[in-house]
């Protein structure tokens, strides 16, 4: 048991050593502040990745957040006290779905996003396109974290606050959310993290330009979409693993966010 | 010298789903005075308090017959959100808010629409004082609730129960989560609130029923195990004299 965890541990140190240290020696300002360029050759920096990164991430959250936190405060708050069968029925599915769509390869929903939102509803390769196949990936993610951290809640706190006069909403609004504000964020910040590090969908639905991206209707390309064509595409391997590096860290920050952030909200 | 009540209960029955807990309870609450339900483990002395502030509404399969008045009005028929107003209560373990002690005691005022700032820092020291924490706590208002002690924690819980001016204050085993001093704070604490409010507090404890009590109601399950009123009384009496052979058996069994 020591032998594989301490492997384990030797394996990651290896993996993420070796990248980053022969990624760095490829970094330098410009290689931020501009973009790649020369096609085949894989010149230039990751400005427009960066920029096309955020821009999905932000796009993406902004559709799943409000989606996946409603539906887990419905499922844990209201599902149980509605009586109708059809009604309980439905919710039994849609935990099913849930529990589902968390397991389903990242590609599936990349073909989905690809049938609808890029053909059919023609919003072609696009953010707009890519943000709504995101969605659909993250929120699975947002709803279960949502869902375990009103569960967490006492529900003493929830009699002391109706004892008082206040309502079901009112409740859940000042003393259950905001209880269970550590979980939730994690759960976003979380979210945040498989939308930089995910290729495959974003492959068929945000297509693959590396312009920076000017409106909802641009196409772009993710970081990690960039190290994908930099190591499939071009010459320039090394310009790949200096990409990689750059995910890598941006990885580790976004767990040291979700750290700090649950032991600043529980303190 | 019993004063018309504020709240009472006519041959009132409460069922979860088929089963019924409480049977044909009636039972006039007096005005400004200390109630005290006992009776052993599982007879329906919770469920008979949390009647009187409708929470039993949130057990799905509940379901009640018979009449509760609050201020002469079928509870019923009154806005829950006012009757819980009026009635508020005090659980078996100290349950604040993860907020500040100035939160947890503004915050039935607040959902009750007090915006003003200074007026609710008058609510907020008025129940701390009433609820004999203020002391202990004036410094601190900005801190933590979960920073105080356990028996602290009660007393915030009955300050913040306070603090919406009710006519009624029911308490669940309020002290049996805590140590005998803290204990003794609240039961001291008791003897003053009910010069303005009426009290009714749930104990298994018969020592505390004898001494902070004015009355007692003393439940026992039947043969169907549904909960029933054995006897009701003022509480020297009761315990002196019972009429009832069961009563007498109850709380001779537990003096030992
Ligand atoms: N939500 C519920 N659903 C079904 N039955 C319940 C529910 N709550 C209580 N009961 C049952 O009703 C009866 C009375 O319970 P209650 O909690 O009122 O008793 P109690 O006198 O307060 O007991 P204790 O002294 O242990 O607190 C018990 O038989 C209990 O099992
Ligand atoms: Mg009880």
């Amino acid at each position: 048991m020591w032998f594989s965890c301490g492997l384990t541990v030797l394996i990651m140190l290896f993996v993420i050593g070796y990248v980053i240290i022969r990624g760095f020696s490829q970094i330098d300002l410009d290689f931020f502040l501009t973009p790649p360029r020369g096609g085949l050759s894989g010149e230039g920096g990751i400005s427009s990745t960066i920029i096309a990164t955020v821009y999905l991430v932000i796009t993406t959250l902004v559709f799943a957040t409000p989606l996946g936190v409603s539906a887990g405060i419905f499922l844990v708050e209201y599902a149980d006290n509605i009586k109708s069968r059809f009604v309980q029925k439905l919710v039994v599915f849609a935990r099913f779905g849930v529990e589902t769509l968390a397991g389903v390869p990242s590609i599936i929903f990349g073909l989905f996003g690809y049938a609808l939102f890029v053909t059919s509803l023609h919003f072609g390769f696009s953010i707009l396109s890519a943000a709504l196949a995101g969605t659909c990936l993250v929120i699975p993610v947002i709803i279960r974290t949502t869902e375990e951290a009103l569960k967490a809640v006492p529900n003493s706190y929830r009699e002391a606050s109706l004892a008082m006069g206040a309502g079901k909403w009112e409740t859940i609004w000042k003393v259950v959310l905001p209880s269970a504000i550590t979980g939730i964020s994690t759960g976003i910040v979380l979210s945040a993290g498989r939308i930089v590090s995910e290729t495959a969908i974003f492959y068929v639905t945000l297509g693959g330009s590396y312009r920076t991206p000017t409106s909802i209707m641009s196409s772009g390309r993710t970081m990690a979409l960039h190290v994908y064509y930099l190591a499939m595409e071009t010459r320039a391997f090394d310009k790949a693993l200096a990409t990689a590096a750059v995910l890598v860290l941006l990885i580790v920050l976004l767990n040291l966010v979700i750290n700090a952030v649950s032991s600043w909200l529980s303190a | 010298m019993t004063k018309e009540g504020v709240m009472k209960t006519i041959d009132y029955s409460l069922y979860y789903g088929d089963f019924k807990a409480l049977n044909g309870i009636t039972v006039d609450i007096p005005i400004n005075r200390i109630t005290a339900i006992i009776g052993p483990s599982g007879c329906g002395k919770s469920s008979l308090i949390r009647s009187f502030n409708r929470m039993n509404d949130l057990i799905s399969n509940s379901r009640t017959e018979g009449t509760i008045l609050v201020d002469g009005e079928d509870i019923y028929s009154q806005d829950v959100v006012r009757l819980r107003k009026k009635v508020g209560m005090v659980f078996q373990r100290p349950n604040p808010f993860p907020k500040s002690i100035f939160a947890n005691v503004a915050y039935g005022p607040r959902i009750h629409g007090i915006r003003d700032k200074s007026k609710l820092a008058v609510i907020v020291e008025n129940s701390i004082r009433d609820a004999a924490l203020w002391d202990e706590v004036k410094d601190d208002l900005g801190k933590s609730a979960f920073s105080l002690s356990g028996g602290q924690q009660q007393r915030l819980c009955i300050a913040r129960a306070l603090a919406v001016e009710p006519e009624v204050i029911l308490m669940d085993e309020p002290a049996s989560a805590l140590d005998p001093v803290a204990t003794l704070k609240i039961e001291e604490l008791m003897e003053k609130l009910k010069i303005k409010y009426t009290i009714v507090i749930v104990t298994h404890n018969m020592q505390q029923a004898a001494r902070v009590s004015d009355f007692t109601a003393f439940l026992l399950t039947d043969s169907e195990r549904a909960g029933n009123l054995i006897e009701f009384g003022p509480t020297t009496e009761m315990f002196t004299n019972p009429v009832d052979t069961r009563t007498e058996d109850y709380i001779s069994g537990r003096f030992g």
